[in-house]
């Protein structure tokens, strides 16, 4: 087999900004939120001149790369180190969301039983005497002084209600788009486009859908069961943990989006090269395993 | 379109840009290698001012020179910008300069990316400096940032603490995924898994274990930004959450951590053994296996940082044994090394020097570290300056000695030229009587009950403190020659040839000294 040669570019100017446009990110995101209650401060304005110059990096990046591509740099080593790039930041992510799964899963199993009175560190009831440990913890421990106690929680409301419980929604609009986003990548190693257009469509719609009933979900949970951030460990876990997945669905939600517009508009993706197609698709399924961790640990559990 | 053709056309056959472009545009793994190793050099110093302005406070008992404040500052952010500024982009720029030339692959995988790993440190340390001169002062919460000394009562600047920390580990996460695709991807035809030489393999691990507790980091950092900003309660017993949980999530990040910041070391430490004991390195996959197993282990024994803080006896005794556990492939590899030596024909040239005390001196570290392990003893050395004494005998000689090891011993192949044998030797004497002077009085100390972190110490501790505080001036200032060694080798010097060393291995001795600007454009053969 003849070697093929791998592409090392020169140098490059998207590095550098990228680096430098995050250093006004973080310097906005800082200041805008240490700021919060001074509604003079103009610190946002930072925040988004750095989110643009960021997301503007990204798009030429990633607009070179795909030129590259076409223009046959690629050599097989190449697109094996994407295949390899991308299955390791997955990995990275899944740490990330392991982090908040193992803090749920902590003061579930130990803190608030210990809180409780329950437990071999159960004497840390003494703090707050009257407090009975539940899950969902609706009734914090210092009995709502520091914190909003919220009228429910958005677990299992019981089978008689589950026709109104919007994360079973939910979990079918993105098991579903799973499944459609397969169908997609199936018409695409056949070499059929418009199979792989058309599911491909499909599966960004899903993505839509989710994201409003997700919005739908908070503003239910913040406008009428008073369920917020500051609603005590409940409302914390449930906060971060689908909110975090929200926004990697709306991520992932954009890939797929992208690779729709560079097949439809621009031809892109063909039965043997589709691995920006492909890498998309496989976050998209990382984006489904974590809703279904969620949906058995955080709603139904 | 023709922008790509034309970057392409000419590549690859001549040498760097001219200026600070070169720099900054650059995708070359030697490139971005030098300016991690330059970076880590100059963190170190700032880092190693702020060790000074701790020990100069430390020199006599009473406050002498500084705030108690501004102390917690130092120490502080002396902890995080040795951890992260200092010890880590320098095993990732030694990674960048020698993983490619030892599998012998053209580059880095993802060149691009590697820049942007880079070019993040600077702006990260650069807030986080910055923070010492916001109100409210810089983080003073320990390098641990326990809470809620890090979320109720933390300065204004946590919020800038908690991003460049994002950034941080953004760029190990991206630098790591780099070094595993090179190393999964890229070995030259041949080169199998188990042919590899130990760094290699060293960091193939070590960016495991980053990819891994990195976003770990990141969810802790991001739990602090919500409780102290957004009314969550992830660590405020009041609504429910635990502080303790802060501390879990810490550890599980901070002990793969601390075998992210030894590693390496330990690969750096093979091969110059084998190198200057003219013998091949006795055990070769049990070397692998050690390091792998530590790995493994170094997820289930986190919680060895938290004996006292009240944990059920089941987890007490889970966490001590595992821990114990450890000890066993690092015994292996402190075993091998000494079998490598024994009968080689060893010479003693820096490197060298370097490599021995780092078994034994490392040594001393991890047998400080199973005194530490053992849950009833933990509770007497808790918090005193025995701790710290352990992990600066694993951090200092260990961990810093190999990187200084690795400048001499590469340095050659990197600038072509031999650096000054007797002040090499010279700079390692002093920093090696200087670390023993400071830290192993510290074990002293520390056993007799003087507890870390207090600026001001009770009056039977004022002789060891004086002690160590001369030692730590020593050291000191025995960096500001190995600056001027480096210095003096970049400019000039004896040339050395392309093996270097009459014992030296691998394909990086392959390649003439300095190393050429690209090498392995078509992969070389390896038998």
């Amino acid at each position: 087999m003849e070697y093929q040669k791998y592409y090392v570019p020169e140098s490059s100017k998207f590095p550098i900004f990228a680096a430098f446009s995050l250093f006004i990110v973080i310097i906005g995101a800082s200041s805008t939120i240490n700021s919060l209650d001074n509604p003079e401060s103009n610190a946002s304005l930072i925040l988004y001149t750095g989110l643009a110059c960021f997301l503007a990096t990204l798009f030429f990046w990633f607009r070179q790369v795909v030129k590259e591509n076409n223009a046959g740099l690629e050599s097989a080593q190449l697109s094996q180190s994407f295949v390899y790039g991308m299955a390791w930041f997955i990995f990275s992510e899944v740490m990330f969301f392991a982090a908040f799964f193992g803090a749920l899963f902590y003061v579930r199993s130990f803190a608030v039983p210990w809180l409780g009175g329950e437990g071999e560190k159960g004497l840390a009831n003494m703090l707050w005497q009257d407090f009975e440990a539940t899950w969902p913890l609706i009734n914090t421990p210092d009995g709502g002084k520091a914190f909003v106690i919220a009228a429910k929680s958005m677990s299992f409301p019981g089978w008689e209600n589950i026709s109104h419980w919007l994360p079973l929604y939910n979990t079918i609009v993105l098991l579903s788009s799973s499944v459609t986003v397969h169908f997609a990548h199936l018409g695409l190693k056949k070499g059929n486009k418009k199979t792989f257009n058309i599911w491909l469509g499909i599966t960004v719609l899903l993505a839509l859908i989710f994201v409003g009933l997700q919005a739908a979900e908070y503003y239910e949970a913040y406008e009428h069961f008073g369920l917020t951030l500051n609603s005590g460990i409940y409302g914390s876990t449930f906060f971060m943990l689908t909110g975090f997945h929200g926004f990697h669905v709306m991520l992932g939600g954009l890939m797929l989006a992208v690779m729709l517009i560079r097949s439809v508009f621009y031809g892109h993706f063909n039965e043997h090269k589709h691995f920006g197609f492909e890498a998309a698709s496989w976050y998209w399924h990382f984006v489904d395993v974590v809703w279904v961790m969620l949906f058995l640990f955080v709603y139904i559990l | 379109m023709s922008s790509v053709i034309e970057s392409h056309h000419d590549d690859h056959h001549h040498g760097p840009a001219k200026g600070l472009m070169r720099w900054l545009l650059t995708t070359n793994h030697k490139d971005i290698g030098t300016l991690y190793l330059w970076f880590s050099f100059a963190m170190f110093l700032i880092g190693g001012a702020m060790a000074m302005v701790i020990r100069a406070e430390l020199f006599q008992p009473g406050m002498q020179i500084v705030e108690p404040e501004f102390y917690n500052q130092m120490l502080t952010l002396h902890g995080l910008i040795m951890v992260f500024g200092a010890v880590m982009p320098a095993f990732v720029g030694l990674a960048n300069w020698l993983v490619p030339m030892m599998v012998g692959a053209p580059d880095m995988a993802l060149p691009r990316l590697n820049n942007l790993s880079f070019w993040l440190l600077p702006f990260a340390f650069g807030i986080l400096l910055s923070s010492l001169f916001m109100e409210g002062g810089a983080p003073n919460f320990g390098w641990t940032f326990y809470a809620p000394l890090s979320t109720t009562y933390a300065p204004p600047s946590v919020t800038f603490f908690i991003f460049s920390v994002h950034i941080m580990g953004a760029s190990s996460i991206m630098g790591s995924i780099n070094v595993i695709v090179t190393i999964m991807n890229m070995r030259a035809p041949g080169m199998d898994l188990m042919k590899m030489p130990l760094f290699v393999w060293s960091w193939l691990i070590t960016a495991y274990l980053l990819i891994a507790v990195m976003p770990v980091l990141a969810g802790a950092v991001t739990m602090m930004l919500m409780d102290i900003h957004f009314g969550t309660s992830f660590f405020n017993a009041a609504g429910g959450g635990d502080p303790v949980l802060f501390q879990h999530i810490f550890w599980f990040f901070g002990h793969p951590e601390v075998y992210i910041m030894i590693l390496p070391a330990f690969g750096i430490v093979s091969h110059i053994i084998e190198t200057f004991s003219r013998k091949q390195l006795f055990g070769y996959s049990s070397m692998v296996w050690a390091m792998l197993s530590i790995a493994i282990l170094s997820f289930v024994v986190w919680a060895h940082h938290m004996f006292t803080v009240g944990m059920p006896l089941a987890a007490e005794l889970f966490f001590m044994w595992a821990t114990m556990l450890i000890a066993v492939p690092t015994g292996v590899k402190v075993f091998n090394w000494v079998a490598t030596m024994f009968k080689g024909s060893i010479t003693y040239e820096t490197p060298m020097l370097f490599a021995i005390s780092f078994v034994v001196l490392f040594t001393i570290g991890g047998f400080s570290g199973l005194m530490l392990s053992i849950v009833p003893a933990d509770f007497q050395y808790h918090d005193t300056y025995f701790v710290v004494a352990h992990f600066h005998y694993v951090l200092v000689p260990g961990s810093i000695f190999s990187i200084m090891a690795a400048v001499y011993y590469w340095i050659p192949k990197w600038t072509g030229n031999m650096y000054d044998e007797r002040m090499g030797r010279l700079h390692f004497w002093l920093s090696f009587v200087g670390v023993n002077v400071t830290f192993f009085p510290q074990h002293w100390i520390g056993l007799a009950g003087m507890p870390r972190r207090y600026p001001d110490y009770a009056l039977q501790f004022a002789d060891w403190n004086m002690v160590s505080t001369a030692g730590a001036f020593l050291f000191g200032a025995s960096q500001i020659l190995f600056l001027f060694i480096v210095l003096k080798t970049v400019m000039g010097g004896k040339k050395a040839t392309p093996q270097v060393w009459e014992g030296a291995r691998g394909l990086e001795w392959s390649v003439e000294s300095p190393a050429p600007y690209h090498t392995f454009s078509t992969p070389p053969k390896v038998n």
